[in-house]
């Protein structure tokens, strides 16, 4: 069965932002969507840490310690980029200035549920960071997630099963075998990535989906 | 004349008492004040509550402070981190409390605190193990949280310039919570890796202004890696 590797996956939701976005990658898988912006447009990337116009990682001896991302890696910043405190940061969260967020996830539900914050193990040391704020926040809120966990089941349910992270929160899931829009009928898809059809995908997926790959060949 | 600044770090942090509540500036080790920390731990107080984004990294700076077993609790949004082994450590063996909060909530409680307002509704965390027992509330259709204001006795941050009325300036992200924290903090205590007259920082780009600061003491840095360090 053919699937996108993650750099794929990343260029797909790349492909779907447009210039003069406010985006904020997650922590993780969705850092790799800005090696893939279209670098003619102007696109900001904010970190929760106190920037707007993050640019790449610094080159070799150039890393500053105090110019770093929500990862904790370096980076540089762009010429018109900006620093702010945390307030200020989470109030283009929570205010519904960002444009997009890009997370990654462990469960998404029909309704668009996101779980990505906590496994729920009870030996597991909580830690959340600003994937809550993140989730309620942006205007559109991506999930970036293989569709099979490890074992084969399907990461997109009908409740989530793991701790959520933010609820009725998901507008669009990128999988390595298909994307999806979660719409107040279900989950919709919109393009398949792989050699599989609708219902071999329907099968995989294991909740209701609805069909909308044609609207979009239409379009 | 007004005078903030303290010869020494020592002296800085010399009233802080066993029970007290503790910001600390930082996200990461980007911000984070440790000369201060290193002399927190030397003045030796005890049962402490930090507040800070994360729970220490490696042995130095906060994790130090956490290693010394001098904190009873620890308010925080991201504890668990590759190099977070001496507070993963204490939390298993139940040595120190963990409250978790959400990085935005986080710095919202401690911008409340320090401007008067007596809690607020926020989305963040609604319907999740973190908003647990807390009064929620409709509000034009979107559901909210109510969470309470942050207060500390003292904040320990980190800042790039400072004068002897306490104004601060900042150097790229390191700026994080320190703005925040000095606001809600009955005693602020800030490092600078430098302190300059009074009259030379521009006060149209003076980030953190001098009521908010208690107290200055200059903490020269070795030179940051980057050949763009003049940030202020």
């Amino acid at each position: 069965m053919k699937r996108l590797n993650r750099d794929e996956m990343a260029k797909r939701v790349a492909a779907d932002i447009p210039e003069g976005a406010y985006v904020n990658l997650g922590i993780g898988v969705p850092t790799l969507v800005a090696n893939h912006l279209d670098p003619s447009k102007e696109i900001f990337l904010h970190s929760e840490n106190g920037l707007l116009g993050m640019g790449p990682a610094p080159a070799p001896g150039e890393e500053d310690d105090e110019l770093i991302n929500a990862g904790k890696q370096h980076v540089t910043l762009l010429t018109g980029g900006a620093f702010f405190h945390h307030a200020d940061s989470f109030a283009m969260m929570r205010g519904g200035h960002l444009d997009y967020c890009v997370l990654g996830a462990f469960q998404v539900s029909v309704k668009g549920d996101l779980a990505n914050w906590h496994t729920g193990a009870p030996d597991a040391i909580p830690a959340v960071g600003g994937a809550m704020d993140l989730a309620i926040g942006a205007k559109q809120v991506f999930v970036m997630m293989e569709l099979l966990t490890k074992q084969g089941e399907s990461k997109l349910v009908e409740e989530c099963s793991y701790p959520v992270t933010g609820v009725q929160c998901v507008d669009r899931v990128y999988t390595d075998l298909a994307a999806f829009d979660v719409t107040p009928d279900g989950l919709s898809v919109r393009e398949i990535y792989s050699d599989i059809g609708f219902d071999e995908l329907q099968k995989l997926a294991g909740v209701p989906l609805i069909d909308a790959t044609q609207n979009r060949r239409a379009a | 004349m007004i005078n903030k600044t303290f010869e020494s770090l020592q002296s800085a942090v010399a009233d802080v008492h066993d029970g007290a509540t503790i910001m600390i500036g930082g996200f990461g080790t980007a911000g984070m004040p440790a000369e201060l920390i290193d002399a927190l731990i030397d003045q030796g107080a005890r049962d402490l509550t930090i507040i800070n984004n994360n729970a220490g990294n490696g042995e130095t700076g906060l994790a130090a402070l956490l290693k010394a077993k001098r904190v009873r609790k620890i308010v925080c949004s991201f504890p668990r981190q590759t190099d977070s082994y001496v507070f993963d450590a204490l939390y298993r063996s139940g040595e120190i409390e963990l409250e978790l909060v959400p990085q935005g909530n986080l710095a919202e409680r401690i911008r409340a605190a320090g401007a008067g307002i007596g809690g607020f509704f926020t989305p963040t965390g609604y319907g999740t193990k973190l908003a647990e027992g807390k009064e929620t509330r409709l509000i034009d259709g979107r559901h909210y949280v109510f969470e309470t204001p942050l207060h500390a006795d003292f904040a320990l941050i980190k800042a790039y310039r400072g004068d002897r009325w306490g104004n601060l300036v900042y150097r790229k992200t390191a700026r994080n919570f320190g703005p925040i924290m000095a606001s809600a903090a009955k005693v602020a205590i800030a490092q600078v890796s430098e302190i300059v007259p009074l009259g030379e920082l521009d006060p149209e780009v003076i980030v953190t202004p001098g009521i908010f600061v208690q107290r200055v003491v200059e903490v020269p840095q070795a030179a940051h890696r980057s050949k763009s360090s003049q940030a202020a």
